[in-house]
Formats: structure tokens, sequence, C-alpha cells
């Protein structure tokens, strides 16, 4: 059963280095709220106006990663990405998963 | 492409040509592999001459000739192509050349007091004569030798 | 240990400055990310998973009780109260804002401390046998001259953009705890049949992709010459290694390039240039003035002796967390940093402040820490091992676990790191705790367990008796296990087993692989032993029978 791939957005913010997602043209450290893309023409166009806040010196390294619903909750696919979203699985204390920030504007 | 030798910034009198293209009067920086082509025709020119090396081609390869150059342009592809600071290096220390050593390509501020130290003497690019000075300025002290005969921490400990 | 001077100190000051300018540049945008990139790197800052990740210098792994409350503060304001020690014997902090990083390196200046050159293509810390000064079977400390290595590479400034990073560790002992046939390059004092003290050099040894042993290039090189002999090698390098491809790049692909031969002729020839120059020459006396800094501290006339504690706990921690001290009546203490079910190498605020005090009230002046991931006090007097226990093991930090199969090492992968392709951490708890039981420890003996979780190999994988290599298949963590590997004199690269194996079989694999030993071995040897006499594939048939 062939489904849309989904992406979201993601870069590290400049000053502090947090991980940052993308959500209606700002960066909010709040993974469960991040974009969805489910065209390619969207995620590329958002990913072209993250280059600008690249300059604009806010975040660094912004790419598209697949995500995934699960039970309406999302998550993200990959490993990699799943320990950025959270933090570390040795620290449960500590990262997004210990809901410690709120979310933050860049 | 500004340029500043020994602190400040100058005309350059030198122009660099293509391997094929006919020689001018005056000033001249050339390829190695053209100088090697036309080493004799080169050398007898009243005029100035220059040689730029690749950052992959040593300066050896220039033999005793060295002391007919007045200038040697070394390239920086990428600024972390860091081969031109021994070039440099062996440029001034076991070559023994006095000419201008001059730096071009794509390098840093931060990389001008390590350029200075291991025997550049003329930046190309988009510097000023503040930020020079200024670079030059961040670190007092050295700890080791270089080409450009510092004096080291040891040294000055033991006065 | 050393002691800076005001031009030390004011080296550090000023590097702190620069730093602080190229901060200001790159967030006025006059740097692009990737020109201010080799620049941090420079200063020891990655951009890891989560965050910042910065690197702390720990010169040849030695650290006071005043920089160790230092990195305790450090920890608890500009970081997350803890902080992961390294396979480099460095310290790591994981949540480090880069905003923040000019007044952690001031912080850090105020005790001789820095984070110069901790990353980049550049000479990397300088490593040394974490026993020194205390061993018994020790020739010479190491440290003195790895102090003197370190000054020389500081701000370096024909070697600060190499093909590729370089790292030094220097020995001086018959047993080798740097691990010194594994570096870019190593110093291993020796005496020659004159009874003379000279320096070994070797080139060429790395983990990585592709790991090499080192080869000698430099037999016996004279105490005056050293600084000389290194420049050589390293000149050949910065000219001649690969510029093309970072995976081709660091010094053991070029001496595999050229043979030993070639490359001691070469080294050879810029040897004899910088001799002759003469500026480079190391005197005696020089080299008196900085061992000066490294005497140990005056020790008293005791005798051995076994000391008790009502704790049962205390033999247990003895037989294994003590090592033999070379003056009588001492021995030197291993604090284990690998609880059963811990994060390897990771030490608390609180851990770091508690020991501080710790060694203060008893007169400990320095602590090591070992490019295993545990910390060390060296000079410790045997009459007060017994209250030094009960308080480390307060602090959880007196798992009797030194050199056992439960003191693992791992790199911190993908729970932390940017490049990994899988954790390593997770593998290292399920092992230990697997093995917890003590006696069980005991009959398997010295077994060295280290985790990868990447090609990098900054978990040293491949010198582990047991080396475990995380992979990424489609996005699925895997593990590939290679035996027979060795860090020490006897070096050797792990043979690998055989395809990888899921994250929810690993351990058992690895249960299997020891349980091959038990089987196998012979009176007295070690799991190393077992796997040279009887090869892997023993091993082979028994980890991939079917289940």
């Amino acid at each position: 059963m062939a489904q849309p791939a989904l992406q979201a957005l993601t870069a590290n913010r400049l000053r502090d280095g947090a991980v940052v997602y993308w959500r209606d043209g700002a960066w909010d450290e709040s993974f469960v709220t991040a974009e969805v893309f489910d065209a390619k023409a969207d995620a590329d166009a958002a990913l072209a106006r993250a280059a600008l806040d690249v300059t604009a010196r806010r975040i660094v390294s912004p790419y598209l990663f697949p995500v995934r619903f699960e039970a309406e909750r999302l998550r993200a696919v990959e490993e990699r990405e799943i320990v950025r979203s959270e933090g570390p699985s040795v620290r449960r204390d500590l990262g997004k998963q210990a809901g410690g920030k709120q979310a933050t504007h860049v | 492409m500004p340029l500043i030798k020994n602190g400040e910034g100058i005309e350059d009198h030198f122009v660099t040509i293509t391997d094929d293209a006919p020689l001018p009067i005056n000033g001249t920086i050339v390829s190695l592999t053209r100088f090697k082509a036309e080493r004799d025709t080169l050398l007898a020119r009243n005029a100035p001459l220059g040689v730029r090396l690749k950052s992959a081609e040593s300066p050896e390869e220039l033999g005793e000739d060295v002391h007919r150059l007045s200038l040697i342009v070394l390239e920086f592809p990428i600024f972390r192509d860091g081969r031109a600071f021994s070039w440099a290096r062996m440029l001034r220390t076991r070559m023994g050349f006095t000419g201008e050593i001059r730096a071009t390509g794509h390098f840093l501020y931060d990389q001008l007091a390590f350029m200075t130290r291991t025997g550049f003497d003329a930046f190309e690019g988009d510097f000023t004569e503040a930020q020079l000075a200024r670079a030059l300025a961040e670190m007092t002290n050295v700890y080791q030798p270089s080409a450009d005969r510092r004096r080291t921490i040891r040294e000055l400990r033991a006065v | 240990m050393y002691r800076y001077d005001e031009f030390d100190a004011r080296f550090v000051r000023e590097r702190v400055a620069q730093f602080r300018y190229q901060v200001e540049r790159r967030l006025s945008g006059e740097l692009t990310e990737d020109e201010f990139k080799p620049l941090r790197l420079m200063n020891g800052l990655y951009l890891q998973l989560h965050a910042y990740m910065l690197r702390i210098a720990v010169p040849y792994g030695t650290l006071s009780s005043r920089q160790l409350r230092k990195l305790a503060y450090i920890a608890r304001t500009y970081d997350k109260g803890y902080g992961h020690f390294t396979t480099r014997q460095n310290l790591q902090f994981n949540w480090i804002k880069l905003v923040d990083v000019p007044d952690v390196l001031s912080e850090l200046a105020e005790v001789e401390m820095h984070c110069l050159q901790t990353s980049g293509n550049c000479i990397r810390n300088v490593t040394a046998d974490h026993f020194a000064g205390a061993a018994a079977d020790e020739i010479e400390d190491p440290r003195p001259l790895a102090e003197i290595i370190r000054q020389w590479s500081s701000l370096h400034p024909e070697f600060a953009y190499l093909p590729r990073k370089f790292k030094i560790a220097v020995g001086g002992a018959r047993h080798d705890r740097a691990a010194l046939k594994f570096h870019d390059m190593a110093v291993e004092i020796v005496r020659n049949e004159a009874g003379e003290t000279g320096y070994r050099v070797m080139a060429g040894g790395g983990m990585g992709r592709t790991p090499y042993v080192g080869h000698v290039v430099g037999a016996f090189v004279a105490r005056e010459d050293i600084l000389a002999f290194l420049e050589a090698v390293m000149r050949v390098y910065n000219q001649s290694g690969r510029r093309d491809n970072i995976y081709k790049a660091r010094i053991k692909i070029l001496v595999n390039a050229l043979g030993v031969d070639e490359m001691k002729k070469q080294i050879a020839r810029e040897f004899a240039e910088i001799k002759a120059a003469g500026t480079l020459q190391l005197p005696q006396d020089e080299l008196d003035r900085i061992t000066a800094y490294f005497a140990p501290p005056q020790f008293e006339a005791l005798a051995d002796e076994t000391p008790v504690s009502d704790d049962p706990d205390f033999a247990d921690w003895l037989r294994t967390n003590i090592a033999q001290h070379r003056a009588p009546g001492y021995g030197i203490a291993t604090l284990s940093l690998k609880p059963i079910g811990g994060v390897p190498g990771d030490a608390s605020a609180e851990q770091l402040d508690a020991i501080a005090d710790l060694m203060d009230e008893y007169g400990l002046a320095e602590i090591r820490v070992s490019h295993e991931q545990n910390l060390v006090l060296p000079h410790v007097r045997q009459r007060d091992l017994p209250a030094i226990h009960a308080r480390l093991k307060a602090l959880g930090l007196a798992t009797p676990n030194a050199g056992l199969v439960t003191d693992i090492i791992a790199c911190p992968g993908l729970d932390y790191c940017d490049l990994a392709n899988a954790r390593a951490i997770p593998i290292a708890q399920a092992i230990s705790e697997r093995f917890a039981d003590l006696d069980r420890q005991h009959d398997i003996g010295e077994l060295k367990i280290k985790i990868s979780g990447c090609i990098n190999a900054c978990g040293h994988h491949h010198a582990g008796h047991i080396g475990i290599l995380g992979v990424d298949k489609k996005g699925v963590e895997f593990y590939q296990l290679q035996l027979g590997g060795s860090g020490a004199e006897d070096a050797s690269i792990g043979e690998i087993l055989g395809p990888a194996f899921a994250s929810h079989e690993i351990v058992d694999r690895v249960e299997e692989v020891i349980g091959v030993y038990l089987d196998r071995r012979t009176r007295d040897e070690r799991f190393l032993d077992t796997v040279r006499r009887i090869g892997i594939a023993p091993f082979k048939e028994r980890v991939y029978a079917a289940h």
C-alpha cells in the first residue's frame, strides 16, 4: 500500500545549537507540532525559505527528513531523527523528552 | 584584487598570465608548468619574474632558479589545504628565498598570523591593513620557532 | 603537574579573546558556517545531534582538584550537570551554547585549562599513560615530554591545516597503557644497551575506517633531537598527505602508500635540515626544568600492607581497582566510571566536586583520566584505601570492575553524536547488566569490550578484545563483532566475525562468544589469549549457528 512520503524540516539554532523544527515559516523546539509536508513541492519550498534563515544567522544545516504518524502522534522514521526529536535514549531526563523547554521561536 | 605587502596596501606590479598568453613587458607571473617549459626565455628577460605554484607543487621544483625570481605566489585552493604553509617555510628556510611570497586564493583572516610566521609577506585578498595588523597582534607570544625567526616563549623565559 | 607561568597564562587568555572574536564574526555574519566550522573545531566545538558539544583538553589526562571543581561549575552553570570523559583523556560537555563558549573558555583559563586543538585537522591533545609517575613498570614519566610536545604543537603555524587530525601519545613504561601503536605518532621512552635513555618514534597507527598498527620510524632518537624529529614527521605529512579524499588523508595511509623505508627516508631528510638549523633542539636543562614540575609527591617510607575494611565490598575493590605502585605502601586507585548499567565515562558535577574534596582531604594533588574512560588516583596510601573506598562507594564511583567485562569503553554514539550510525551506550549498559554478577566477572577475567557507534571508531573497537561496531542497515541499528584486538604493546586489530546482529540479539551473541572462551580456555588464559590461540572460527561457528 503506497503512502505519500511525509517529511518535516529541521535545523539547529545557531546561537545555542538547539534542535528546531519548521512550522509555518518559523522555527520551534517542539517536534510534535512540526509542519508535515506531504507534497514534495511544499517541502522543497520550505527548505528554500530555510536557506534565508541560514543567511540571517538564525539556524544552520536545515534539511528535510521522513516522518510518519503513529496513531495520530507524529514520529520520525529513522533512529537518528527519533533520537534528535526526543533526546538521548540513555538520559530520559534530558532534552525534549523531558519536556523542559517551552516552544520557543527563533 | 587588493594586495597587501609588508602590512601596507600596494599596487600590484605584476601581471599573472596564462600558459599560452604572450609575455608582457614588465613584471610577470607564470605557472610552474610554463616556467619549466620556457625557463631560459623567461629568465633572460629584463623584467621581474614570478612563479605561481599550485598547492600540490613543491618549491623544490624550482631549485636554484628560485634566487632569480622576485616573487613566488602560493595558491590556497581552499583554506583547509595547508600545504602552502610548508612551502613558504621551505622557501624561506631551506632555500633561502628572500623575494616576495604572496598568498592567493581562499584563505581566512584567522590564517594570516600563521602565514606571516611561515614566511608569507604579501596577501592577495579582501583584507584591510587594519585587519592584518589586528590578526598579527592577537597572540603576543609563540611557543615554537618558524620561518619568521621570532623569539619563542622558551627563549623569552630564559631572559 | 605543570603550572602555567606568565607566558602560558597570557597565551591562553589571548586565545580566549581570539575565539571570542571568531564567535562575534560568526554571529554578525562576517563568517559563514563553512568558514567558522574549522575555527570552532580548532577550539573543540562540535555541532552534535542535540546541541553544541565542547571538548575540553586534559593534557596527558592530568587534573588538579581545583580544575575538577571548575569543570563541575561549568557543568552546572553552562551545561546539564554532567560531563563525559573520552577515549583521548579529554572531557566533553554535550549541551553548551555557542554564545556561552567564550565565557566558558574564560572560566577554564582561570584554572589553566583550554579547548585548543581538541578537534580539527591539527595536532590534538597529547595523551599519556594514566599511571604515569606511579606505575611499578615505568622507565620514565612520559608527561614532561608530553608537556613539551603540547607547547610546541600549540598554534603551530605550519601544522594548523593538516590533511586530517593528528593524534600523539607518549609512553614510558614496559606495558603500553596509552595505546601508542594506534596513534598517528607515538613516542616511547626507551633505554638502549648502553643504558642511555632515548625515544622510539612510531608513526602511521590509527583506528577509523582502515585501522593500522604504527611502524617504527625512529628506533632511537636522542633526547635533544626529539622535537626536530617530530617536526620532520609533521612536515612530511603536511606536504604529502592526501588532500583529495578525507577518508584517505590520515598519516597511516601515507605510511602505507610510501612504505616505511621511503617514509623514513623522507623524515630523515627533513630531520637533518631541522637539526642542523638548531632552533628546535631540546637542551637537557629545559627537559629538566619541565620534568621538575612533574616530580612525584614525597612518598613516606612505608611498607606494603593489605588494608582491611568492615565493608565486604572493599576486598573486591582492592582486588581489581588497585594497581601496584612503585613506592611501597602505596597503590594506584582506579575510580570506575562504569557502574553496572550506567553510561560509561559520565560523571556528574556532584561527583566531580566530591572527588575534589576527597583529593584535598587526603592530600592528593592529581587525578588522571584514562583513555578507558575511568579516573585514576595515582598515589594513594594503602592505609587510606578503606576510607577512600567508603567515600567513593557513596558516590557510585567504587564499582570493583577495572579491566573486567563490565568495564566497557563506549563512544557517545547515536544518543549524542552527529556522525553516528547506531547507539553504543545502551549496548554497553545491556552487556554490563547481563554480566553484573561479580563472581561471573572474575571467572571471565580480563576482557576489554569496546564499542563504537560508527566507523570513525572513537570507541576504539578495533583494539577491543571484543570490539563492537554499530552500523546502519536501512535506518535500523545493527552491530558487528570483532575479536582479538589489543591496544597494548601487543597491538592487534580485531578480526570481524561476520554479518552484523540486530540490537535485540547482540548481547546474547556476546554471551555466546564469552561462552566459547570459557569452554575452550586453558589454565590462566585470558579471553584475548584464547582467541589468539584458537582463532575466530570456533566463535564464528557458535554465534552463527541456527537460532
